[in-house]
């Protein structure tokens, strides 16, 4: 039954990808993407890791693709423009790159062999079990942990900065209007 | 797999869809009835006895009226954004704890901390990560409003379906760092051990001040007033479901109260002890001793089973009292209310409750210190909480008048 649910799952995660690639509509893109992340929250259930699963759905469908829905639909960019890419070189290296991976991802299946025991051993008893993750988090892997934290938080710091010149500059240009009003009627 | 296992949780899974939409119907004649006594109004009260049938009727004429798709929408995702919403909202329900009925007829498998042999049926899947999964839910939840607003191709559902994202947005970190003291404090994600652990106490005594975060961050989650910009009539006409009818509708109003119902239940769960009530253990002795374990455990998940229930009633009162008794929000207080106060006493709780656990050993006795914090807190912010004027979206005309005068 875990057989069937797998290759199930993952036909519903290419077939999302794909999809999402193919599409015309920035909303529908979107929405095949969210397919594609629901589909490999289940890969993780799969996989014994509730934890995981959960976060998964919360991160990445719950809050990442609602600030992206959220995004297109204030800039009602919905439809694929037809202006000339500016970027030329990239759909080919990229289809270079993909192919790369891919066969890797292939040759890392072949040799690997499915039947051997994961690279850790056997999986320990608390395994995915959100206490003890958060237990190696803040021991072993404390300091990769705080680096995250700290790219996230100079990620936030520039925003802030980002919107504050933009800001500033147009208080110059109109020199009667507001300074803190960003949004221009 | 255990091909009955399977059976049983089918079994269970439909029973508790069935019941939860049952529940909806009846929560809006209950609120509706409510609504009316709280403005001194009869309410509906013709179909059948106390209007008891109300809810079929509504039913019956939703079904009927003619389903019309705007010609201008997205199709596909007009059809299917109705049952994005309502998936989220009955999904959820698979790891609240409704009561406990131990189905090897030992009842005080209930009252044992590892949750690994409770085998309650009276709830569906008991997880480790119980309340990561509400959460996760939750933050779902917001996609089949958007869609819809999206979808429909009009402005005011656009401007419903916008408002809503960025409420949802806004209120799921209070709501998440409201949790999360509660899960610090029992230290469990699993919901059967969170109410586990409130034998003690209830969570509301060391956690007031996230049980208040939650009460407002939840309101807001589930859009219902005074937080319902989301389909504020007088602006939006009727917000993001305006280009919906028929029973497209019934499913968002539906969605809407299910939700209503499932953050009560979280609120039960998390702040009111769950399922427990003091005395429920005696009980459980005192009928082992009298009639044995088969009516000593049905005995137990009865009365836990009931005890919820009125637990849960009691706060959808509470949410038609508050429905009944506060105006709408403006939009800016809204945020300010999200981002400036709920969030940073959210994060001051999650301090306070991590400081007091490590430094007073006994759990009452920081229980109650937290007690104080809370209301020490909430004091504060209450007497510092006074919010001026908007400054930036509002032009006076006094202002236009003084500009003019001095010639900008």
């Amino acid at each position: 039954m875990d057989f069937v649910l797998f290759f199930l799952t993952a036909a519903i995660a290419l077939a999302g990808a794909i999809a999402m690639l193919v599409a015309r509509n920035a909303i529908h893109s979107a929405l095949f993407l969210l397919l594609n992340f629901g589909a490999i929250a289940v890969l993780f259930l799969l996989l014994q890791s509730p934890f995981l699963f959960t976060i998964q759905l919360s991160i990445y469908a719950g809050a990442i693709m609602v600030l992206f829905l959220f995004v297109v639909m204030l800039l009602g960019a919905e439809q694929v423009e037809a202006a000339q890419d500016k970027l030329p070189w990239q759909q080919p290296l990229a289809l270079v790159m993909g192919a790369g991976l891919l066969v890797i991802a292939v040759i890392t299946a072949v040799r690997g062999g499915s039947n051997d025991a994961p690279p850790g051993g056997e999986a320990a008893e608390a395994f995915g079990d959100p206490a003890s993750l958060g237990e190696l988090l803040f021991t072993e892997y404390l300091l990769p942990f705080q680096i995250t934290g700290i790219i996230l938080l100079v990620a936030v710091i520039g925003v802030v900065v980002l919107n504050q010149q933009r800001t500033q500059a147009q208080s110059e240009e109109t020199p009667g209007e507001r300074p803190s009003s960003s949004v221009q009627p | 797999m255990n091909w009955l296992g399977l059976l049983i949780i089918i079994i269970q899974s439909f029973v508790i869809a069935l019941a939860v939409t049952t529940a909806f119907a009846y929560l809006t004649l209950f609120e509706r009835r409510l609504l009316a006594r709280f403005q001194n109004r009869v309410g509906p009260n013709r179909a059948g006895p106390n209007g008891f049938l109300q809810p079929v009727a509504d039913a019956v004429k939703l079904f009927f009226k003619e389903d019309i798709v705007p010609s201008a929408a997205d199709k596909a995702v007009y059809l299917l954004a109705p049952a994005i919403a309502v998936i989220p909202a009955i999904i959820i329900w698979a790891v609240i704890p409704f009561g406990c009925l131990n189905i090897d007829w030992n009842y005080q498998a209930c009252f044992a901390e590892s949750s690994s042999g409770v085998n309650n049926i009276l709830q569906i899947a008991d997880i480790n990560v119980g309340v990561l999964y509400l959460l996760a839910i939750t933050s779902i939840g917001v996609y089949g409003i958007t869609l819809a607003g999206w979808a429909s191709n009009n402005k005011y559902s656009m401007m419903g379906g916008i408002r809503s994202t960025a409420q949802l947005i806004s209120y799921e970190l209070a709501l998440g760092t409201a949790v999360l003291a509660v899960v610090m404090t029992f230290s469990t994600l699993s919901t059967h051990e969170l109410v586990y652990h409130q034998g003690v106490l209830w969570g509301i005594v060391p956690q007031f001040l996230a049980f208040v975060i939650f009460m407002i961050a939840s309101t807001a989650e589930v859009v219902r007033a005074p937080f319902d910009l989301v389909e504020a009539e007088q602006e939006l006409v009727g917000g993001y479901n305006t280009e919906y009818g028929s029973m497209k509708f019934a499913l968002f109003f539906m969605t809407e109260y299910i939700k209503l119902i499932a953050v009560s239940a979280m609120a039960v769960t998390f702040f009111f002890g769950g399922w427990r009530f003091p005395g429920l253990e005696m009980l459980g002795a005192g009928m082992e001793e009298l009639a044995g374990p088969v009516v000593a455990s049905i005995a137990v998940g009865l009365a836990s089973l009931g005890s919820f229930l009125l637990k849960l009633v009691g706060f959808l009162f509470l949410s038609v009292w508050i429905r009944a008794s506060w105006p709408r929000i403006r939009y800016d207080r809204l945020m300010d209310l999200g981002w400036k106060w709920l969030l940073p006493l959210g994060l001051i709780n999650l301090a306070a409750t991590a400081v007091a656990f490590v430094l007073i050993e006994s759990f009452v006795l920081a229980s109650f210190m937290l007690l104080a914090f809370s209301l020490l807190s909430l004091a504060i912010a209450a007497g510092i909480n006074r919010v001026p004027k908007p400054i930036d979206n509002v032009t006076y005309v006094s202002d236009v008048r003084s500009r003019a005068e001095t010639g900008q």
